[in-house]
């Protein structure tokens, strides 16, 4: 990767449209040729509240967050409240340039909107832009856009803004513009887009360095949320039900689903509360169809019983977490991976599912076709675990990627033919839970079929599925359906679904699970450029945990450092227990203030961690090892 | 050709195909009103000509959840309160399937009221049997939420001081098509009601009731009933939903008087099923979503060709 890099950050009031504008800013970034990487901060408010979202872009690929930004487009805040200093909330009217300055990088470019942000209001703002050699480029934006259109295309004139100080091509804008607007609203707006940045190039004497890095892909490719690759993994695997309550993050999955699935001949159901959501899916898959729900931490917590009874039924469903910060409704909008217990060990009894914790866009497609694999070959739940930052992340991944062919396959199911040869009991019952089933798996019927009727019970039950006390049974049937779990793992062992990163040996391991793995890829990276020997591996099968392949990993290093966006070391605990050693080895570096680790907190929490210190920034958190 | 050759078997199909001919000893106590849902039920199915392949029988927790462990069928015992979103998904996958969900008044109307009044009010094409018999028997005898005010229990030793569910209108009010109210004591319209209850295309809701001699009233308790549309002292028209309004109100009530009025309260023919209103916005395939998955041409979408466009 070059050190040269974009990391563009617009600013504003939420309903201020910055999540469309920055999205169409990626995406012209990506049709330049750049590899682009998003990051989104935004407040649990529908009008007004300080909202911003980055778009990282290089020439070489991108897989994080990055540290701090380079440019910031502040427009104002339409909706704030607070005018004042004083106010509890603090003034939220400037909040979209002062609140961004910490973290804009020296030398950074500052674009802003003087027709709502005042920076007399600022304290110290013209000793700080000094101090940094910050670059700023004030603008009545508000005000071209209404001379030109209207007031909230004042967006449209900060991108023409931006692009004329970093030097990108407005045929990019242009062209987004006209796939997605009417005409009555192009013109204004493609108007406004080339007077601002006409305007800009004439008035001002650029005095910083920073350009657009050049690039160019060799394939097409296309700009995607882990949402969007969760629903197409879906959709892929022939699921056309989904039943589900709004919740933020999971919002996200459940509204692509609900829009794609008319369209595929499917079903969406949006229904009375969690539980019922869950029952639905259990419901249609057992009458025969792929069915999911799912949700965010508190409405996954009312689907406990309903995934304990899948568990039981071995009635195969895929349900999808989307974690945000907990506990109780926490931070609604920002990410944490505090939920991983939550959906192990959620449900009476002992566990028997399947958890996946993807760790990248493209990955999160290729494990939610493998989460209806799993489901429907297993005749078991499969949890799909990822968080509000993955969920909302947008990255490019090659078209190519999605070029597979569709898998509508039931699965562990019987056909007609197949059940006149089936064992029955001796009142008629098709046996659906076999004593002697192959890796435990034990083919389902479908309501319909002539010959297949079977009772499902969450009671404990006997071949035919009638309610049975017998201890014997009991054991048999438990036994039976633990063993799925065995043979799950050999499936995902045959897949390698854990992403190994920098050198094949090395003295120090880094340990992450699920949506840190690209940032932690990147520290690895650039640990082993500064001459540590390091490497990585991102975690996706939480259970049933990769027992060898970690156990390989461990013994290999002589430390690791477990990064995590929790307050308690969730996955660093479940690798201790899965391995029953390695305490003395494993420390932990965590995050849980809302926001994602950037990679180089990881780098300084590696280093101060090795040198047996804390960590320098009071945003994370350093665990040493047992025994340390 | 369907991959369900049991749905529409063209075929005479006798009461005794949906007794187990390993009949599981029942539970349920002697003289429990469950026998004669279970009968009634057995009884109806010949009549709207249902084979035992192709009925799906969901049911929640608690005595009346065992009903499906001892009639012939696909079955599926859920867990407590939440047999109707499991049913009504199951028949929005293969409308074909006659659905059936089946619980007591605490599981339908204390645990899973929530779903009770969505179901009612999505008004899906199945069959709702409420076991009503004021008590829980299965945890021995707590009050329940058609207990009547004052009732006396382990749980409540002062006597209930809530006014108990008003099941029938509930179910009014929620939007259900065709509300009825029978009882285990009147075998002959527990049969009736059951097989229009069937036949019926929306959400039809029979509160059963069902005496637990054990933990309550035994049947002596339910006689003499009332069929109040085969008695003169009750005019009122099933169709008119003001009419129905009031005779249920009236039915909740003089129950807890000692009178037991019977029949069908509303019957609305002309509300379309959710099935139909969903196929009428575009929101449901016309041929059961079940089918598609054993239909070996079917030529399955890809996100690639339908939506990645919108991603370049």
């Amino acid at each position: 990767m070059t050190d040269h890099e974009l990391i563009w950050r617009i600013a504003g009031g939420s309903g201020d449209g910055i999540a469309s504008t920055s999205q169409n800013f990626a995406k012209a970034l990506m049709r330049a040729g750049l590899h682009v990487f998003t990051h989104r901060h935004y407040p649990s408010r529908i009008r007004g509240g300080h909202t911003y979202t980055e778009v990282r872009a290089a020439a070489d690929p991108v897989r994080s967050r990055g540290d701090g930004f380079n440019c910031l487009l502040a427009l104002g805040d339409s909706f704030a409240r607070n005018p004042q200093e004083d106010a509890y909330y603090d003034n939220e009217e400037v909040k979209p340039l002062a609140e961004n300055l910490d973290e804009l990088n020296e030398g950074g470019v500052i674009v802003y909107d003087t027709g709502l942000l005042d920076v007399d209001e600022i304290p110290n703002f013209e000793e700080r832009v000094e101090k940094n050699d910050w670059h700023v480029y004030p603008l009545n934006l508000r005000e071209i856009a209404r001379d030109h259109g209207r007031e909230v295309m004042r967006n449209t004139a900060g991108v023409g803004a931006t692009a004329a100080l970093l030097g990108i091509d407005l045929q990019y804008f242009e062209e987004l513009m006209a796939e997605a607007m009417p005409e009555e609203i192009l013109e204004p707006n493609v108007e406004i887009l080339h007077y601002t940045h006409d305007m800009v190039t004439e008035e001002f004497d650029f005095t910083h360095d920073l350009q657009v890095p050049q690039g160019s892909h060799n394939e097409e490719q296309v700009l995607l949320s882990g949402s969007d690759t969760i629903a197409y993994g879906a959709i892929d695997e022939g699921c056309r039900f989904i039943a589900g309550y709004p919740m933020t993050p999971w919002t996200e999955v459940f509204t692509i689903m609900s829009q794609a699935l008319p369209e595929l001949g499917g079903i969406s159901e949006q229904v009375e509360d969690e539980i019922a959501a869950a029952a639905l899916a259990l419901g249609a898959s057992h009458a025969g169809v792929k069915a999911m729900s799912g949700s965010s931490g508190g409405g996954f917590a009312l689907m406990s019983e309903p995934l304990g009874l899948a568990e039981m039924a071995e009635t195969p469903v895929v349900l999808v977490e989307a974690m945000r910060t907990g506990p109780s409704t926490g931070l609604p909008t920002k990410p944490e991976q505090g939920d991983l217990e939550h959906v192990l060990y959620t449900s009476q009894g002992d566990s028997n599912r399947v958890v996946l914790a993807p760790g990248t866009v493209a990955e999160a497609y290729e494990q939610s076709r493998l989460a209806f694999q799993l489901a429907y070959g297993y005749n078991i739940p499969v949890i799909l675990l990822y968080d509000q930052k993955l969920g909302g992340e947008l990255m490019n991944v090659p078209a190519s990627h999605f070029d597979r062919d569709p898998n509508p396959d039931l699965g562990a199911v019987t056909t007609e033919e197949e059940l006149e040869d089936a064992p029955h009991g001796p009142g008629g019952k098709f046996h659906r839970y076999r004593y002697d089933a192959e890796d435990g798996v034990s083919p389902r019927s479908i309501p319909g079929q002539k010959g297949g009727r079977f009772l499902v019970t969450g009671n404990e039950h006997n071949e035919a599925g009638h309610i049975d006390e017998d201890p014997t049974n009991r054991v048999t049937q438990m036994e039976r359906r633990m063993a799925k779990l065995d043979g799950v793992r050999e499936f995902l062992d045959e897949r390698s679904t854990q992403t190994h990163m920098g050198p094949d040996e090395a003295e120090y391991g880094l340990i992450t699970f699920g949506s840190q793995q690209g940032t932690v890829a990147e520290a690895v990276k650039r640990l082993n450029d500064a001459g540590h020997s390091v490497k990585g591996i991102g975690v996706s099968d939480m259970m049933p945990y990769p027992e060898a392949e970690m156990t390989a990993f461990l013994e290999s290093v002589d430390e690791a450092l477990v990064v995590e966006m929790n307050a308690s070391g969730q996955f660093r605990g479940l690798t201790q227990k899965e391995l029953g050693r390695f305490g003395g080895k494993l420390s932990s570096l965590l995050k849980y203030n809302g926001e994602p680790f950037e990679p180089a907190e990881v780098v300084s929490g590696f280093e101060a961690s090795i040198e047996g210190q804390d960590v320098p920034d009071q945003q994370t958190t350093y665990i040493p090892a047992a025994g340390d | 050709m369907s991959a369900f050759s049991a749905i529409g078997e063209d075929r005479e199909v006798d009461r005794e195909e949906f007794t187990p001919t390993l009949e599981p000893q029942a539970t349920w106590c002697p003289g429990c009103g469950d026998f004669g849902v279970l009968k009634a039920l057995k009884q109806s199915m010949p009549e709207v000509g249902r084979n035992p392949d192709e009925v799906l029988l969901v049911t929640g927790i608690g005595c009346s959840g065992k009903l499906n462990s001892y009639f012939e069928s696909y079955g599926y015992h859920s867990i407590h309160g939440r047999s109707l979103p499991i049913a009504r998904a199951a028949k929005l996958a293969n409308p074909d399937v006659e659905v059936i969900a089946a619980g007591g008044d605490g599981d339908g109307y204390g645990i899973g009221g929530n779903h009770f009044m969505h179901t009612a009010r999505e008004n899906h094409d199945m069959t709702y049997i409420v076991f009503n018999n004021e008590i829980f028997g299965l945890t021995k005898g707590q009050t329940s939420p058609t207990s009547p005010k004052g009732h006396k229990s382990k749980t409540q030793p002062h006597g209930s001081a809530k006014d108990p569910v008003r099941p029938l209108s509930l179910a009014l009010t929620s939007g259900a098509s065709y509300v009825a109210r029978t009882a285990a004591v009147n075998p002959n319209q527990a049969k009736k009601i059951l097989t229009e209850a069937m036949q019926h295309d929306g959400f039809a809701h029979v509160d059963f009731l069902t005496q637990c001699p054990t933990w309550n009233k035994d049947a002596r308790q339910y006689v003499p009933y009332i069929d109040v549309n085969d008695n003169d002292d009750y005019d009122f028209d099933p169709a008119d939903k003001g009419d129905a309004e009031r005779m249920a109100t009236e039915a909740e009530r003089s129950l807890y008087e000692g009178e037991v009025l019977t029949g069908r309260f509303y019957v609305d023919s002309e509300r379309p099923s959710y099935q139909e209103e969903k196929q009428a916005i575009g929101e449901m395939p016309e041929e059961p979503l079940a089918e598609r998955y054993f239909d070996d041409d079917y030529e399955w979408e890809r996100t690639h060709d339908v939506f990645l466009d919108r991603h370049k």
